[in-house]
């Protein structure tokens, strides 16, 4: 069993306006099986949380620490974080030109196991992956993100998260601009991880319905750069029915 | 220039076209590194709107004198439109007096019944297949001492020739190859530019009816090269023709591969691969003149820059004349921006006079390699070395493979990676 420790976690970023800080004592506490859904207004910061753990140079960490089993996150760079089992399923993923996503799945795959995978056994893999996601074959050729749907983006996402087998693996809104069968497609996905490969769960949403389909242990709910409460899965219905109001007077 | 990388693309089609399938336009017109110092400033001024942005107007590309005599090319000012790019101070004079120097020595390996000879100006395979489109060709057309021709026979198949054009001179020289491809030949011809020059070219390449010839132009010149050179295709009847141009080297290389259209029912390939570091000056300008019917032509260029004042500059000039019906055609220039501080221009220009043709496209693309790319490959635990070159490899890999020759195709991923690993930072 892993384990993926945020404590008091503050971060920073620069603008033009100066030092900004977005993130103001974030403390969760993540075991590999679980699922944690945080869930809060645009702007809170949960995207900010997410790049921060998967080591995005924009963000500055100005104290606190973030630990996998033990060891130090912060002091790993980009690639290592994601050697060492971390994974981010991207808001926004980006185009990346002149990579075709064949290249690109086993390049990535070699890097984390730090072999390459037998051929014939990740081309059956990744076929077979795609299929589940009902992502098509020739999606394989294309070059990585390109030309991609939202939609479309987000179940390649999904499909990385499939053959990749990380520990932990923070999803940031996968479920916006998914369709009800991709939404089911991808929560399938993430289901099959979680029992399969014990992986652990970061899910950040904005909606209950994804809900329906992955069922968090804990639901955290994130105001302004902090955990603002957390419960179990009554609190997202909660959050449904009365809005963040509530949380935005204390804050 | 100064200026941080442009990413741009432009296009003029002359016509009134109807919708024509297969037909794309986007982009826009590029300002010239040689202005004018006209007080008038008419071109600074003209130099985003749409549309040609050069002080000589010209009508057609089709228009564009051609001439073995040197004085029917005026003086060069570096405002005439297809000079607007190119940094005369740095072509070593070449466009201003006749190269004298020797030519660099050219060492032949053949095989499949290809043959190699030097022969005068006045044989008759000179003249064959090419005439000067600029002074540059004009000077060193009349300064060439000799031809180098290259003969495929009538009937050979996978006949193969590489000549390996070593410079070692900072003289201006002049240089003259034929490459002929008899009936129903087949071969390719490669050319292979290393160590230093400064050098005018002609190449004429004359593909005969029938023959499938591929010539493929390597500059993996040292640094301080300086190479012009016109490398014009006559093309017969049935035969194909491909053209492959690599420039990895020199300080300022300016290519001018032609392909024109001969007999019906041809075909021509024109790819290219271009990768430019800090300072280098790396153009080519395509023309394909479809001026027979039925014939088919594709282009692709593809190049990456990176560096301080790396300039890559691509034209791409398709003519389809009235009477080249049944045209099919699609060129496209993609460049990748690996740094700031460079500038790649890139400027198709499709011309058509006729709206009976199977297709006529073209595209133009600049991406930038940016850090957010970076950021996505190393978040899937791909280190950034890697990260950076499986992005440069993967998009130069699609020129790499038209060159269908395993060993050179080696050769080239290598200097690839040297170039990656010469300014990693
Ligand atoms: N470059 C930047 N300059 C200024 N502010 C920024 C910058 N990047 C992020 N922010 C601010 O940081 C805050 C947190 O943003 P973040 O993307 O983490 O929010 P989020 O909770 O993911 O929101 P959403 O639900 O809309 O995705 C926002 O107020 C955002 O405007
Ligand atoms: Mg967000």
């Amino acid at each position: 069993m892993s384990t993926l420790e945020i404590k008091d976690l503050h971060v920073s970023i620069d603008t033009e306006q100066g030092t900004k800080e977005i993130l103001k004592g974030v403390t969760l506490t993540i075991k590999t099986g679980e699922t944690h859904a945080i869930m809060g207004p645009n702007g809170s910061g949960k995207s900010t949380l997410a790049s921060t753990i998967a080591g995005h140079p924009r963000y500055n960490v100005t104290s606190g620490s973030i630990l996998l089993d033990g060891e130090d996150v912060l002091e790993m760079g980009v690639d290592e974080r994601a050697r060492a089992g971390l994974f981010l399923a991207m808001q926004y993923p980006v185009e990346v030109p002149g990579v075709t996503m064949t290249n690109f799945l086993r390049t990535a795959k070699t890097a984390i196991d730090g072999e390459a995978p037998s051929l014939r056994h990740w081309t059956k893999d990744v076929k077979a992956a795609m299929e589940n996601l009902k992502i098509d074959a020739d999606f394989a050729n294309r070059n990585v993100n390109e030309g991609f749907s939202g939609g479309e983006k987000k179940r390649v996402e999904i499909l990385q998260m499939e053959l990749f087998k990380p520990k932990f693996a923070i999803l940031d809104e996968t479920d916006s601009g998914l369709d009800v069968d991709a939404l089911k497609v991808v929560s399938d996905g993430v289901n099959r991880a979680s029992e399969q490969n014990e992986m652990g769960t970061l899910l950040i949403t904005h909606y209950t319905r994804i809900l329906r389909y992955i069922k968090p242990d804990f639901v955290h709910v994130f105001v302004d750069g902090r955990v603002a409460e957390q419960g179990g899965p009554e609190l997202a219905d909660q959050l449904e029915e009365e809005g963040y109001d509530r949380f935005l007077v204390k804050a | 220039m100064s200026e941080t990388a442009t990413a741009m693309s432009g296009e003029k089609a002359r016509i009134g076209a109807p919708s024509i399938a297969g037909f794309t336009e986007e982009g826009e017109n590029l300002s010239p590194v040689n202005e004018t110092s006209s007080p008038i400033g008419g071109d600074a001024a003209k130099a985003h709107s749409h549309g040609p942005a050069a002080s000589v107007p010209q009508a057609s590309r089709g228009e564009r004198p051609t001439s073995y005599d040197v004085e029917d090319f005026p003086a060069l000012t570096g405002r005439e439109e297809d000079w607007r790019f190119t940094p005369l101070k740095r072509l070593g004079a070449l466009h201003k007096q006749a190269p004298t120097g020797a030519a660099p020595a050219v060492a032949a390996d053949l095989s499949g019944g290809a043959t190699v000879e030097t022969a005068g100006m006045d044989d008759a395979r000179v003249r064959s297949a090419g005439v000067p489109e600029d002074r540059v060709s004009a000077l060193a057309w009349n300064a060439a001492a000799e031809a180098t021709i290259v003969t495929v026979p009538a009937g050979a198949e996978g006949a193969a020739a590489t000549l390996t054009i070593k410079g070692d001179s900072a003289e201006a020289a002049a240089q003259h190859l034929v490459v002929v491809a008899e009936p129903n030949s087949s071969a390719v011809v490669v050319l292979d530019h290393v160590g230093s020059a400064v050098l005018s070219q002609n190449v004429e390449i004359d593909v005969q009816e029938g023959a499938r010839l591929t010539v493929i132009s390597l500059q993996e010149w040292e640094d301080t090269a300086i190479h012009a050179s016109s490398q014009q295709a006559r093309i017969a009847k049935d035969a194909y023709f491909r053209h492959v141009t690599v420039s990895f080297g020199g300080d300022l290389v300016r290519m001018t591969p032609s392909a024109r259209f001969a007999g019906p029912g041809a075909e021509a390939e024109m790819y290219g691969l271009y990768f430019a570091d800090a300072g280098q000056h790396l153009e080519h300008r395509l023309l394909v003149d479809h001026a027979q019917p039925n014939c088919k032509s594709d282009v692709l260029y593809k190049g990456a820059l990176q560096g301080e004042n790396a300039h890559t500059v691509w034209v791409g000039d398709v003519l389809i004349r009235k009477n080249a019906e049944g045209t099919d055609s699609y060129e496209a220039n993609r460049n990748l921006v690996l740094t700031d501080g460079t500038r790649s221009d890139s400027v198709p220009n499709l011309e058509i006079e006729t709206g009976q043709i199977e297709g006529a496209g073209h595209a133009s693309t600049t991406g930038r390699f940016n850090d957010e790319h970076l950021f996505y490959l190393m978040a899937r635990g791909i280190d950034e070395k890697t990260a950076r070159r499986l992005v440069v490899r993967g998009f130069l890999n699609e020129i790499l493979q038209k060159i269908e020759d395993p060993q050179l195709e080696e050769r080239l991923n290598e200097t690839v990676e040297s170039e990656l690993a010469a300014t990693e930072v």
